[in-house]
């Protein structure tokens, strides 16, 4: 396989386990005006995810950094390109960020409060814009090449927000707010449990019939795609976990129930992958303007030396984050939680 | 109106700005997690809880201040293809490296430690709990090398060939971009000041402590620990300055006399250093200045001997290279000047040194005079609480200083600054992002100063006896607490 194939793959991989991971985090940010009855509820609702959300976060980071490694064309166009919705995902992270360290530091509910909603919004924002992102970039974009052999974005920030693309932006949303509603049911006892469960069956539902659409949508639009069949396989996997996973939180089954989540938004993914490849922009202004994984990857060189610092760090990478999910497995409850400490 | 909306000048306003305040969190997160490693360590070993209520005490500012350090550095990263994009495609097979090298070994590490250590106290034994902090700690300081060589590169670009085809760098040999002489020295500068930065915010809780007789064993224990701190890793600082001034007049020779406002070349006693200089409005002529003969000499080559190349000559050397030759269209900056703003960099180099030394001097005095139990003046300890953002501007103003030097090159003799900029980036959508980062950040850095004040006013928490009656401090508060 190609050296620019297998970076494509490693990218993917990350911006899945960004997905994934922080994908529940961002659902269980939804859930906390929902969920979170009291200052007690809220603060069990946030302990669920206190340990994990940094380093989830960070998937985010170093998917960006690898992508800018590996495809520095694709890193400066598309991130140009999406100026402002980028903005405005980066400004809803910083809030939401600055928010599980700071919304107990002060003294007074009016700021708890501030910082609750920060939490809430900087958790429905960047899964609405990413989504609507990736959407966008499957649909195709307005993009040229340059003189000097780069590509430019040549739309908008309304380019973006056309019925597909808000599709996409809502799919993520749903799946990453089912997914945390989920992650809550696994991670606490009693009461909480029970009202997480029952929002889950309720918003799963929702998620079931919405993300389909997508992803017929997304087939309809591909039939003329060489990697069709690939799209059909992830798409009807993904839609089979999706519904196994709301059967089986329906049955009480958590862990089985965020299983089926992830890897219906790991394939949900997939899928989207296979639409783009080999490319990593389509653009609607020609196939020959569109940007390829060959034209817009790194030497041979650095991609070689990228896959043997990856090499050596995943294994690792992902043996420690699953020790620490392992030492922070025990359920949470709300007499776990000292008096004042919110 | 249309110099209002000038893409490239906003872009790198929004850059200055998102860099120096990423700058302030980030030095104070590398020496703090050190400082309270230390300090945890010191309890585990002793068993003594004064050291576990410190290592709570400074573990929670270490905490205010790493979800900054941590928000702002998501900016950093996406701003690169956001306003500079030709810059990103350009150098992106050299540059992405280190950045994803910093991800893969160094972030990741960091970002996953850091929520064992807050969460695990009641769920790690206690030896394997104080790893997770020395992990956070070297996680940080490994990120701070990967991101250190990334910018060495855009200072003394190595390792690196030029495709002219691609119309981009691409890398020749890793180990010279990670062994940029620039980064090894960079480094431990940059390291030291951290530390620095890190015992001044110890010496200046303590004060406000002692000042009002509170924890008086606890706070003696932290004024000098922070004190000694301070000034051991001033003497880091000022050793790695030099060897870093010497590589820097290796390597980019204009911004050595730009930092001296040095026009014409000069050598022995003539390359002085000016401890203060008025000159006239357009820097050329110098009206008034005190000097230190041989000094520059000495900071720039080591001996007292050598020479010191001046603006006016590299001027003339940098056009015959750069402007009248092929490879002018990559290189010559479109109003053919290559020295810096010199008044920005000829003071903020000063102020680097002389902020440096302040604090040094604060710390040390605060040693001498408080080396037995006395009352001291009010007036004493409102300095040493003064004192706590002088390491900070100064790391500041070194970063103007090493940016503001580097241009009008964005990567040093191969792309300008102007050449680097996103195309088809409007300019008032970088406005509406500065202002929105101005704003955002603006409020932030309000909130989180108050938090610290507020943690450090309420001094080291008192610790209740954990339920099994084996005297053992509740470990189990922490967990959930933070």
């Amino acid at each position: 396989m190609e050296l620019t194939t297998i970076w494509f793959l490693i990218v993917g991989v990350l911006l899945i386990g960004y997905f994934v991971l922080d994908g529940f985090d961002f659902g269980v940010g939804m859930a906390l005006p929902l969920l979170g009855k009291d200052d007690t509820d809220r603060r069990v609702i946030i302990n669920t995810i206190g340990p994990v959300w940094d380093l989830n976060e960070t998937w985010l980071i170093v998917a960006g950094a690898c992508l800018f490694a590996a495809f520095p064309e694709w890193y400066a166009t598309m991130f140009s390109g999406f100026y402002l919705a980028l903005l405005v995902i980066l400004l809803a992270l910083i809030l939401r960020g600055v928010s599980f360290e700071y919304r107990h530091q002060g003294k007074g509910r009016e700021w708890t409060r501030w910082f609750d909603q920060f939490i809430f919004w900087g958790s429905v924002v960047p899964p609405l814009l990413w989504g609507t992102a990736f959407a966008n970039l499957i649909q195709g974009l307005p993009i040229s090449r340059m003189d000097n052999g780069g590509w430019l974005f040549e739309g908008t920030l309304l380019t973006l927000l056309n019925p597909y693309g808000l599709l996409g932006g809502i799919t993520l949303t749903l799946l990453c707010f089912t997914h945390g509603l989920v992650f809550i049911a696994l991670k606490t006892e009693g009461d909480m449990r029970q009202r997480a469960r029952s929002l889950a069956r309720t918003v799963g539902l929702v998620t079931i019939v919405v993300a389909a659409a997508f992803l017929v949508w997304t087939i309809v639009q591909h039939l003329e795609n060489p990697t069709l069949p690939l799209i059909i396989a992830c798409a009807a996997i993904a839609a089979v976990a999706l519904a196994a996973g709301w059967i089986a939180n329906a049955v009480g089954r958590d862990g089985w129930a965020f299983t089926g989540n992830a890897v219906a938004i790991g394939f949900a993914l997939l899928a989207i992958f296979s639409a783009l490849f080999p490319n990593l922009m389509i653009s609607t202004l020609g196939d020959a303007e569109s940007m390829s994984i060959a034209g817009a990857a790194s030497s041979q060189k650095t991609l070689e030396l990228m896959t043997w610092v990856a090499v050596f760090t995943m294994p690792l990478v992902l043996a420690y984050q699953a020790w620490t999910y392992w030492v922070f497995r025990k359920r949470i409850s709300r007499d776990a939680i000292p008096a004042g400490a919110h | 109106m249309n110099e209002i909306l000038d893409p490239l000048a906003l872009a790198r306003w929004q850059f200055g700005l998102t860099t120096l305040y990423h700058f302030i969190f980030v030095p104070l997160t590398i020496g703090l997690s050190l400082l309270v490693a230390i300090l945890q360590t010191v309890w585990v070993r002793t068993g003594n809880a004064k050291y576990l209520r410190l290592t709570r005490l400074f573990g929670k500012i270490f905490l205010i201040n790493f979800a900054m350090g941590v928000v702002t550095g998501i900016v950093q990263e996406f701003q690169f293809g956001m306003n500079w994009s030709n810059y990103s495609r350009f150098v992106g097979d050299i540059f992405g490296a280190p950045l994803a090298m910093e991800g893969l070994i160094a972030f990741f590490f960091e970002a996953t430690f850091i929520g064992l250590w807050i969460f695990g106290w009641d769920k790690l034994p206690k030896k394997i709990h104080v790893l997770t902090i020395w992990f956070v700690w070297i996680g940080t300081v490994f990120s701070a090398y990967f991101i250190l060589a990334a910018n060495a590169f855009m200072q003394n670009p190595v390792g690196f060939e030029l495709n002219e085809e691609r119309g981009r760098v691409e890398l020749q040999s890793i180990g010279d971009v990670l062994l940029n002489p620039v980064a090894l020295t960079q480094f431990p500068h940059t390291l030291f000041a951290s530390i620095m930065f890190a015992g001044v915010v110890m010496v200046a809780v303590a004060a406000w402590h002692l000042q009002r007789g509170q924890f008086v064993d606890e706070m003696r224990t932290t004024l000098r620990f922070g004190a000694w701190t301070n000034i051991l890793a001033f003497i880091g600082v000022g050793l790695t300055g030099h060897e870093l001034g010497m590589v820097m007049t290796q390597t980019q020779p204009m911004k050595m006399a730009a930092a001296e406002a040095l026009y014409d070349s000069a050598s022995g006693a003539d390359a002085s250093f000016s401890v203060f200089s008025l000159g006239t409005p357009d820097g050329a002529h110098e009206i008034f200045s005190i000097r230190i003969p041989y000094l520059l000499s000495f900071l720039s080559n080591g001996t007292f001997n050598g020479s010191v190349e001046g603006i006016r000559d590299l001027q003339a050397e940098y056009e015959a290279m750069y402007c009248g030759g092929a490879d002018s269209l990559l290189t010559c900056p479109t109003d053919g000047q290559f020295a810096p703003i010199i008044w920005v960099t000829y003071w903020a180099f000063r102020w680097m040194i002389g902020l440096g030394a302040l604090a040094a001097l604060v710390s040390a005095v605060g040693l001498w005079i408080t080396r037995k139990n006395i009352d001291l003046p009010k007036w004493v300890w409102k300095v040493a609480i003064w004192s706590a953002p002088l390491p900070m501007l100064a790391s500041l103003v070194g970063w103007i200083f090493t940016e503001m030097g580097r241009q009008p090159w964005i990567v040093f003799g191969v792309m300008t600054t102007e050449q680097g900029v996103s195309p088809g980036v409007p300019g008032w959508a970088v406005l509406v992002s500065l202002a929105a980062f101005t704003i955002v950040y603006g409020a932030l850095a309000v909130v989180e100063f108050k938090l610290i004040a507020k943690a450090a006013k309420e001094g080291p928490p008192e610790l209740e006896s954990s339920d099994s009656g084996d005297g053992e401090p509740d470990h189990r508060q922490f967990a959930t607490v933070y």
